[in-house]
């Protein structure tokens, strides 16, 4: 079941969603409101999130799977629980297939180590994109290196988005595996994920999604994909910091040798053998970050009672409306203009280097990301060393936007005169 | 923050520098030229240093970066350009604590023009940007011809 399929979905109402998100009441040196438009670097989180994390360690604090006291129990349960939620949001076959990572990040490199390095060989090519993130770069970089495996990247075209013939005319039997970006934290990018996760899988490659930038923007249906491993964090979508999930197809994980050795991940240890435990226990070794998985269950719940179709045709109204606003001013040029993006918008102005944008706005409230958003090589492809970068959630308004623009007509007075 | 602190950093002659930097220009025969790097906003210079009797008989700088990295570049090349080895030493050792220590002990006269920069310290994101030329400056001077970031 997806999101948009959900049962008893509310009206989107962006004030009472508003009133959802405590931090948003903040104001910035007594005076201004906050304005954050930093979402694509991490969300905000909904009181809901907060009630179940403080709640588990007010009422159900305890180790899980390890006791048989009520506590761990309830711990257990929770746990567990949260797992099903992920499973649900993620429509995967079975909560097996879920484990729970400290986020995307670490599920990358989960997979290079443990899923690439002992299949990988000289003359084996993993395919990635001209456009992820530094953390579906760097993991396949090592493991090429310790397999003698090539790292193939597809390219860009001028707007954007993956230029989609050379991807076809770079698959070949030797690409083992496809790892790609679902929506582009840098760009907004929308990529034609599951077309693309068809074509790799016809040429037998294993196909690996980093799903950071679509989780918080649209529902996720694995199945509906197709795809082999898919990646999320929780941070980005509205849940707390340190957890996120893996879902990987149950014969591929559970051929997979695991990634970290200790506690949890065994069935028995003796000095002569142990025996791994089962998923998805074998690829969490160690007390695992309980309360951060009870809030992102508490934060998936809260998603699913929003309208996503209301939330979608929003988000894009805040797209759309920002770009058009932005466009207006002099000597601005938006980086990423494909025909598919999510709420995101990076720009350069000229005479104008983003940190010093980034320090001028903050100074009127509004938080926006500076930088090269760990996606150098995309900054590299529009030949600017960083951009601002205004990324919007669903409770993100208009007015923030026109705050936004007025913030940057400041930001040209103190620079420029 | 208020207002005057956002004024404190971007003084009328940081702003001046930044939209004319002086010296940026490539030196063909400096004696050494070295590439300072930031990572966190993917910034770049390259200074050029050209050494005669172990003094600064020139310097020039090339590359992109914020406002505040750009006029620190630029006033640096003017402020070390016919000093010796030493007092370039003496003088990063004064910038540097003037723009990331926390105690209010700095003199300002110590400082001379580089004084405008006192304002960064009260931007812990920003105190690289104001930095990178001079850690830049100081590994040209170790004529190790190596990259620096300021991390
Ligand atoms: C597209 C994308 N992939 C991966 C990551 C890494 O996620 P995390 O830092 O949560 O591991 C991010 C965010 O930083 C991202 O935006």
């Amino acid at each position: 079941m997806t999101l948009l399929s959900r049962p008893h979905a509310v009206q989107f109402n962006l004030e009472s969603v508003r009133d959802d998100f405590p931090i948003l009441k903040r104001r910035i040196s007594s005076s201004k409101p906050l304005v954050y438009l930093d979402n694509a670097a991490t969300s905000q989180k909904p009181k809901a999130v907060l009630d179940a994390v403080t709640q588990y360690y007010e009422c159900h604090n305890a180790n899980v799977h390890r006791g048989v006291h009520i506590l761990s129990e309830e711990a257990t349960d929770l746990y567990e629980g949260a797992r099903q939620k992920v499973q649900n949001f993620l429509n995967a076959p079975s909560s097996k297939e879920v484990i729970f990572v400290r986020g995307t990040t670490e599920a990358m490199n989960l997979l290079a180590q443990s899923y690439a390095r002992p299949l990988l060989q000289a003359g084996d090519e993993v395919l990635i994109s001209h456009m992820e993130h530094h953390s579906n770069i760097v993991p396949w970089q090592m493991v090429c290196e310790q397999t003698g495996a090539s790292l193939k990247v597809i390219p860009l075209d001028e707007y954007g988005a993956l230029n989609q013939e050379a991807f076809t005319g770079l698959l070949s039997k030797r690409t083992k595996i496809f790892a790609c970006i679902h929506v582009s934290n840098a760009l907004g990018t929308v990529n034609p994920i599951k077309d693309m996760i068809q074509q790799a899988k016809s040429v037998g490659a294993v196909t690996i999604i980093d799903g950071a930038q679509a989780a918080p923007h649209y529902p996720i249906d694995v199945q509906d994909l197709g795809c082999d491993f898919y990646a999320i964090s929780g941070h980005k979508m509205f849940a707390p910091t340190g957890i996120g999930a893996l879902f990987g197809r149950h014969e591929l994980l559970d051929a997979m040798a695991p990634y970290q050795g200790g506690g949890e991940m065994i069935k028995y240890v003796s000095f002569d053998r142990t025996l791994y435990n089962d998923l998805p226990h074998k690829f969490e070794a160690g007390t695992p970050n309980i309360s951060g998985a009870i809030g992102l269950g508490a934060a998936i719940d809260y998603m699913a009672q929003l309208d996503w179709v209301a939330v979608t045709e929003h988000e894009q109204d805040l797209l759309e409306y920002g770009q058009q606003q932005l466009s207006e001013l002099n000597s601005l040029r938006i980086i990423g203009q494909a025909p598919k993006k999510a709420s995101v918008i990076s720009f350069w102005m000229e005479d104008a280097h983003p940190h010093d944008v980034g320090t001028i706005l903050s100074h009127a409230g509004i938080c926006v990301r500076t930088g090269h958003h760990c996606a150098q090589p995309v900054m590299q492809h529009f030949d600017v060393p960083a951009t601002v970068r205004a990324s919007f959630a669903f409770y993100n308004t208009r007015d923030e936007v026109d705050a936004l623009v007025e913030g940057l007509r400041h930001v040209r007075k103190v620079l420029v005169g | 923050m208020d207002v005057n602190d956002l004024q404190d950093l971007y003084q009328q002659v940081i702003l001046d520098h930044s939209r004319t930097p002086r010296n940026f220009r490539v030196i063909d025969d400096a004696t050494s030229t070295v590439e300072g790097f930031n990572p966190l906003c993917g910034d770049q210079i390259r200074v050029f240093l050209s050494m005669t009797n172990d003094k600064v008989d020139d310097i020039s700088f090339q590359g992109k970066g914020c406002a505040i990295c750009t006029a620190s570049s630029s006033m640096m090349t003017q402020q070390v350009k016919g000093k010796d080895r030493e007092q370039v030493h003496q003088l990063f050792d004064r910038f540097h604590h003037a723009v990331a220590s926390d105690n209010d002990t700095v003199d300002p006269e110590t400082l001379g023009k580089l004084a405008v920069f006192i304002g960064v310290r009260k931007y812990p994101m920003r105190v690289k940007c104001a930095s990178l030329p001079w850690h830049t400056l100081k590994a040209a001077l170790e004529q190790s011809n190596q990259v620096v970031t300021t991390e």
